[in-house]
């Protein structure tokens, strides 16, 4: 391993022993939320339609818009200040405090004021800043950053914050529980609140017509950041804005559901500043708060709220430039809920400071640190993206995160300058530049090693497994040692097909025609259960042909490799597309393909061409579903209760498949178990942890290992111990092998005639 | 508003853990008798046919503020499909009694609740176009991140809801 990667191995270890465990049960908690949340709501789908909708409105007429909010701001009395950077940013802040002689001023959570590090810069001026949100409290007294958008604390246990508290305020007595922590916080926090000067708060949407902030939060802190003081200064990115008020409706029924899991939080504000509540002086603790007649618009208005001041300050700090970014400008719709990053298996499992990048973390992170903070930044924490895709259908704004991911891995690969490497380079036929990561090119083209795997195969897979190979692998590409390698097949199904003579059911007693597509793993390394298709879809009077098809792109997609990716699409829609008009339909067994075409090939083939593939294309367990549903004899399979299932055992233990999931196909192999008898229970996790190449590298095997627990748990548990194993994907296959003792088949393998 | 909604309302603030009660504008004095600790503090109703009971005192100081138990307002609003009641931030401190005691108890006409999102809106748009802020409150303020979920992080630990018929 070289020392980066064991590096950053160490780290990752670290960061699982020391907050993994918290950092799993609350991500897993929030995520399990918003799957009993969403599912509540009828309108779910419809609600995030018009989220989108209105974001994509927004930001297109931001810059008019940022305008408008400027009228409605000064008309009600406050001011607007739009800061290039960080810097101008910072200053103006520090020079309202300054003006306002602030010595206390009371922050309400906010991650764009982390992005600023203004703390820095009001503490640099003698204004003392407190944070008012419990979470955040705590990590200002240990000197640490947030590890999540929302829960910035997660990362902490119960006990972990007594000690910290008890450190901190040299207590008589430590507190232990969560209401007495909570109690102490409560009461420390409102004595610091009471004597502020100035408060702060983020903004989670701001409606241009009236000036409307509005403000999500649960504990009631920025509530009293904005009542108490005098002064109220808000900060938050441009891209915020919304039209109008009525907009916010589908985001207040959606985020708190995304984010943790509730309907909606405890309080929603809908301010609009300066607010009519009147200040709240603790240092004149006896005079009626309503006390004071002022002059205000002509009027007497009778009330200390015409003291308020009020200030927003909007945050360029690159977004305007996302903006015009085809690629990039989708992130600026995300609305910080963290659903990305709740429902991210590697997230899951080591939280922000580890997926994380100087401020934002979680999938979307690196579209945010990119843009802000720019591509090095970004780099540091890119590859902990899987693309498995568990993040897209739970973004309530539905921006497809890994593909920004990938965009973004695509620009590192293309920003380094380096030379060829000489041993890679002979299995590497691509288009990508010279200094791309060796490892992201083996992966990348691993379709070339596959078929010089297979050629070679048994003394390949023999050569692989000795330990010089295997060490020459690990230096070179960062193989772990600890994984055993896919193992090739001398004959690969494509040749067994042709071998028997193609087709046993001659397309004129067919009932339909199918390609099966020959992917990578099927065709050299899973060659049983491209036979299992086969014979299964024959048995169903479906005449079969396997035909010479590229594959599909995903591997180097995953590895950022954007353009090889897309020259496999072209290939891939060229090799089938006589067969699609011939109306033969395209079976796929492996679901990170299917996933290609009904997905990624949209940004790569013509509309009409990626339409014609996308309605053709299915998920080998589906297509059988759709065949028995259409009046195929389902005796013809082979069932629970069959003579011959020999040591099959009627119960199953099934993991789909993250992508497979994603697109909604589960539901289908689990239908067609069940309709043959078999006893079915699913997986839970959300993701194996192996994705792709992930696993494989020595620097995640330990974290690919980690994610993959609760499901070793789950399929190990008692009444699951004695199931026979089913998993749809590649990669699942293998991680499972890893992780259980017993072996391990596609569902295919299952209903194919015995 | 249709007695559909109100009993969808009801429904939501048990599930919330959030008691209510039925009430009319006579009977309001017993019926926020029986759900006020002392000290209790007030701001007073906007409605046009009733009144917080004299036993109330509207317009505290910093200090009663800080010192009562109970805080008495009117939601000018509820939601039914949330159980959520609507403060709205007003020169005579709703906003303040609705926050700082530890149990809030808001007063609810039973035409003011409406049954979900899209309808609420349509109100706060209207008051927001007029520069009113309010704030959307369901059940109490919460936090989880000592470790355990707690009642009252910042705000208060129970709420009540009268509703008047
Ligand atoms: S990308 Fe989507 S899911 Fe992730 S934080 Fe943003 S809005 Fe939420």
């Amino acid at each position: 391993m070289s020392s980066t990667r064991e590096e950053k191995a160490a780290r990752i270890r670290h960061f699982l022993a020391t907050e993994g465990d918290a950092v799993a049960e609350g991500t897993r908690g929030f995520n399990a939320g918003r799957y009993d949340s969403v599912e509540k709501l009828d309108e779910y789908e419809e609600l995030k339609e018009r989220a989108r909708a209105i974001k994509e409105d927004a930001i297109e007429r931001l810059p008019e818009l940022v305008d408008q909010l400027r009228e409605s701001v000064e008309a009600n009395g406050g001011t607007l200040y739009v800061a290039d950077d960080a810097d101008e940013a910072n200053r103006y802040i520090r020079e309202i405090a300054e003006e306002q002689g602030a010595e206390t001023l009371v922050k309400s959570k906010s991650m764009t004021t982390e992005e600023l590090e203004v703390n820095d810069e009001l503490r640099a001026a003698g204004v003392d800043v407190v944070e008012t949100d419990l979470g955040e409290w705590v990590l200002q007294l240990a000197d640490e950053a947030p590890s999540h958008i929302v829960a910035p604390a997660i990362h902490k246990s119960r006990e972990g914050i007594a000690e910290l508290f008890e450190a901190t305020f040299e207590l008589d007595e430590p507190l232990e529980t969560a209401e007495e922590l909570t109690m102490f916080a409560r009461e420390k926090l409102g004595e610091r609140i009471a004597e502020a000067d100035v408060g702060m708060t983020g903004a989670n949407f701001i409606a241009a017509d009236s000036g409307t902030l509005l403000l999500v939060t649960s504990e009631g802190n920025a509530r009293k950041s904005v009542v108490v003081p005098e002064t109220h200064v808000a900060v938050a990115g441009v891209e915020k804005i919304v039209p109008s008020v009525r907009d916010f409706q589908p985001f207040v029924e959606l985020i708190g559901r995304s984010g943790t899991g509730q309907d909606i939080t405890s309080y929603v504000s809908l301010l609009t500043p300066p607010v009519d509540s009147p200040t709240v002086d603790f240092d004149a603790p006896d005079v009626p708060m309503t006390d004071r007649e002022t002059e205000r618009d002509g009027g007497s208005v009778p009330s200390r709220a015409s003291d308020r001041e009020f200030h927003l300050v909007l945050v360029d700090n690159g977004r305007m430039a996302m903006r015009e970014d085809e690629q990039l400008k989708e992130t600026l719709y995300c609305i910080r809920c963290s659903a990305c990053a709740n429902s991210c298996g590697n997230f899951q499992s080591v939280g922000g400071h580890v997926f994380g990048g100087e401020t934002y973390s979680g999938g979307i992170a690196t579209g945010w640190e990119a843009g802000i903070e720019g591509l090095d930044v970004a780099a540091e924490f890119n590859d902990l993206c899987t693309g498995c895709s568990r993040c897209v259908n739970a973004c309530p704004v539905k921006i497809d995160v890994p593909w920004i991911n990938t965009v973004v891995r695509d620009r590192l690969n293309r920003g380094e300058d380096g030379k060829l490497d000489f041993l890679v380079e002979g299995l590497t036929p691509d288009a990508e530049p010279g200094g791309l990561d060796i490892g992201k090119r083996f992966f990348g083209n691993f379709s070339t090693i596959a078929k010089l795997g297979s050629a070679t195969a048994p003394v390949s897979n023999w050569l692989a497994g000795t330990r010089p190979a295997r060490r020459l692998l690990a230096e070179t590409v960062g193989v772990d040692p600890r994984r055993d390698l896919p193992s090739f097949r001398r004959e690969t199904f494509r040749t067994w097909f042709e071998r028997r003579g193609g087709s046993e059911v001659p397309p004129a007693r067919a009932r339909r025609e199918a390609v099966v597509y020959p992917d990578l793993y099927t065709n050299h390394v899973h060659v049983e259960r491209g036979k299992a298709a086969v014979k299964t879809l024959e048995a169903l009077d479906v005449h079969v042909v396997v035909p010479d098809v590229p594959s599909s792109g995903r591997a180097p997609l995953s590895q950022g490799m954007v353009s090889t990716a897309e020259r496999h699409a072209h290939d891939v829609y060229a090799a089938l597309a006589e067969h699609i008009d011939a109306d033969r339909d395209l079976v796929v067994v492996e679901p990170s393909d299917l996933a290609m075409f009904r997905r990624e090939y949209e940004k790569f083939l013509a509309p009409k061409s990626f339409e014609r593939l996308d309605m053709h294309s299915y998920e080998v367990m589906e297509y059988v579903y759709g065949l028995l549903h259409a009046g195929a004899e389902p005796t013809l399979l082979s069932g629970a209760d069959d003579p011959g299932s020999g040591d099959v055992a009627a119960g199953v233990a099934y993991h789909s498949h993250c992508q497979q999931r994603t697109l909604g196909l589960e539901s289908y192999t689990i239908a067609v178990l069940e309709d043959l008898g078999y006893d079915v229970v699913t997986s839970e996790t959300e993701c194996c942890g192996m994705a792709g190449s992930f696993g494989y590298k020595s620097e995640y095997y330990e974290l690919s290992m980690d994610v993959g627990e609760p499901i070793r748990e789950q399929f190990e548990a008692a009444d699951a111990a004695d199931r026979t194993v089913v998993a749809s994907g590649t990669s699942c296959l293998e991680q499972l092998d890893a992780l259980l003792s017993r072996p391990t088949q596609h569902p295919v393998e299952l209903v194919a005639p015995r | 508003m249709s007695a559909g909604t109100l009993s969808a309302f009801e429904r939501s603030l048990r599930r919330l853990d959030v008691e209510s009660i039925r009430t009319t504008p006579e009977e309001l004095d017993d019926a926020l008798a029986s759900v006020t600790l002392d000290p209790v503090v007030g701001a007073p109703l906007p409605f046009a046919d009733c009144s917080l009971p004299d036993w109330v005192p509207t317009d505290p100081t910093p200090a009663e503020l800080d010192s009562a138990k109970t805080g008495v307002t009117a939601a000018e609003l509820a939601i039914a499909d949330y159980g959520s009641v609507v403060i709205r931030a007003t020169p005579d401190a709703t906003e303040q009694v609705s926050l700082f005691c530890d149990r809030h108890v808001a007063v609810v006409r039973a035409e003011d609740v409406v049954p979900g999102m899209p309808e609420a809106f349509e109100r706060f748009a209207e008051w927001t176009e007029n520069g009113d802020s309010a704030i959307v409150a369901t059940g109490p303020s919460a936090t989880a991140d000592m470790g355990a979920l707690v009642k009252g992080a910042h705000g208060p630990k129970e709420v009540y809801v009268v509703v008047l018929e």
